[in-house]
């Protein structure tokens, strides 16, 4: 089988615009949370959320001029702004612009969303009910679309190969990475740009998650305490907003390219609760077969994974989740970290799992494990290292990325250094 | 300039993303300014949206410069 390794990293989240901003302020424990700006959240129950720092560019801050012109940007919804702005960072950073027909022709393109052009599905519903059905923007399904921004990004680049997009809800980031490894793999491409992208934070999203009783609610006087995974006062999660997006390449390719090899993607596995719709069962055993899947995949046990990057959102679900990883892991539970970065950024969702997956990449590179802030008070005594609160210097060789989604939807993704 | 060729202008130039020297009488909007068939929808929309008129679609499809713009909606406004 092909190999399939990491040459590009790319991201926009709540922390910053940019991979090693983000990453710098994650290892140093950072929140992204606070009042929301957005929109005018004086109607909703959950007044605060993780928001990209809007800026002129400088110090890590969001500029859209940087990414997308205005004439364009005015005809699409944020997520693929934010798609936009990581893909193009991930395919500077792996250096592989072809202007020869076949590079173009074998890379291809994989950015997913969980929800897609939710705010502009919105205004454009209330727009019709102002002004009638003629005034809706020729712009509007192009815009709301979410394969879109595979569609945008392969335009811009001229990539020219498979043009996909994963719709998993919170695990579409892990899922897009590892179909796109697949596709490499069985050589329908050797390049694939792949990754997640989500802007959730408008009045129907956030009033949408209050709804389903998802959304951390008591916090609004200190919003960076509110999203706590772990942690015996966690209340919900809390909406974050962003994209992540890695460049995949088959190893040959990469190496006769001289291309900057940051990980190989070794593992990937999938399956689905078949419980309910918006909660695993009790036993976490979907997340468990996923992880499990994962491991067999990459031809590995549990006890060679160092770091595992959890999904563990802020709810109820984190306790679940760590079962199943204690049980998967046995007696070498107390040698591996295991923290939730959803502390720092919040819940991604569609972009959640190609954000952490590159958190993954950046903790093989840097022999870091960032913390999981807020986690004072633990619900339960773990046997893995939580890294409560401050990053862990140890070896990590292996790292292991969980997502999961509502209607049960699990991917894993198990990602290692390169050896020769 | 008319009041309605520059708000027609202000419009182009907002809408298409490109400098108000180019958008000149003869500029046709798809040849010279960059413009694909939904900008043409769009701009359409936007002139109705501006000047409180209707263009029926038959009207819009002959509308394909600056200059034929400004000239439909002199006459409808």
């Amino acid at each position: 089988m092909r190999r399939v390794v990491v040459t590009g990293l790319g991201m926009v989240t709540p922390l910053a615009c940019g991979v090693e901003e983000t990453w710098s302020r994650l290892i140093a424990g950072q929140s992204g949370a606070g009042p929301i700006t957005r929109f005018d959240a004086s109607n909703v129950v959950t007044q605060y959320a993780c928001e990209i720092p809007y800026g002129d560019g400088s110090d890590g801050t969001f500029n859209p001029d940087d990414w997308m012109e205005p004439k364009d940007r005015r005809k699409v919804d944020d997520f693929i702004l934010y798609g936009m702005a990581a893909a193009v960072q991930a395919v500077r950073d792996a250096g592989w612009e072809p202007q020869d027909k076949e590079g173009r022709l074998r890379t291809g393109v994989m950015i997913g969303s969980g929800i897609g052009g939710l705010t502009s599905i919105a205004e454009t519903a209330v727009l019709i009910k102002e002004k009638g059905p003629k005034r809706v923007s020729p712009f509007f399904i192009p815009g709301a679309l979410i394969n879109l921004i595979s569609g945008q990004v392969s335009i811009r680049f001229g990539f020219k190969g498979p043009n996909h997009a994963v719709v998993t809800a919170c695990s579409t980031g892990a899922h897009a990475i590892g179909d796109a490894a697949r596709l490499i793999q069985w050589g329908d491409a050797d390049v694939m740009i792949a990754g997640g992208a989500e802007s959730p934070i408008s009045e129907i999203g956030i009033a949408g998650f209050n709804a389903c009783k998802a959304l951390s609610t008591k916090r609004g006087d200190d919003p960076a305490k509110a999203s706590r995974p772990y942690d015996s006062d966690r209340d919900g999660f809390v909406m974050g907003e962003g994209a992540g997006v890695v460049v995949l390449e088959e190893y040959e390719h990469a190496k006769a390219r001289g291309a900057k090899i940051y990980a190989e993607v070794l593992g990937y596995g999938l399956s689905g609760d078949a419980y309910h719709i918006t909660a695993p069962s009790e036993d976490g055993d979907g997340g468990y077969r996923s992880m499990a899947a994962a491991l067999k995949r990459a031809g590995l046990e549990p006890s060679d994974v160092d770091y595992i990057n959890a999904h563990g959102t802020s709810t109820m679900a984190d306790t679940i989740e760590l079962g199943a990883v204690e049980r998967l892991m046995g007696d070498a539970a107390d040698k591996a970290t295991m923290s939730s970065t959803k502390s720092s950024i919040g819940h991604l969702l569609g972009a959640a799992g190609a954000v952490e997956a590159i958190f993954c990449i950046l903790a093989l590179r840097d022999q870091v494990a960032p913390p999981t802030i807020n986690l004072d008070n633990p619900a339960v005594t773990p046997r893995l290292d939580l890294a409560p609160n401050k990053a862990v210097k140890r070896k990590i060789d292996v790292a292991l990325s969980n997502s999961f989604g509502f209607g049960g939807t699990n991917a894993s993704l198990v990602l290692g250094r390169v050896t020769g | 300039m008319s009041d309605i060729a520059a708000r027609v202008k202000k419009i182009v130039v907002e809408h298409l993303g490109v400098e108000e020297d180019k958008v000149t009488e003869n500029a046709s909007f798809i040849d010279d300014l960059g413009a694909d068939s939904l900008d043409t929808v769009e701009l359409v929309m936007a002139f109705e949206e501006e000047f409180g008129i209707e263009i029926p679609d038959d009207a819009a499809e002959t509308i394909q410069t600056f200059g034929d713009a400004v000239k439909f909606i002199s006459e409808a406004a």
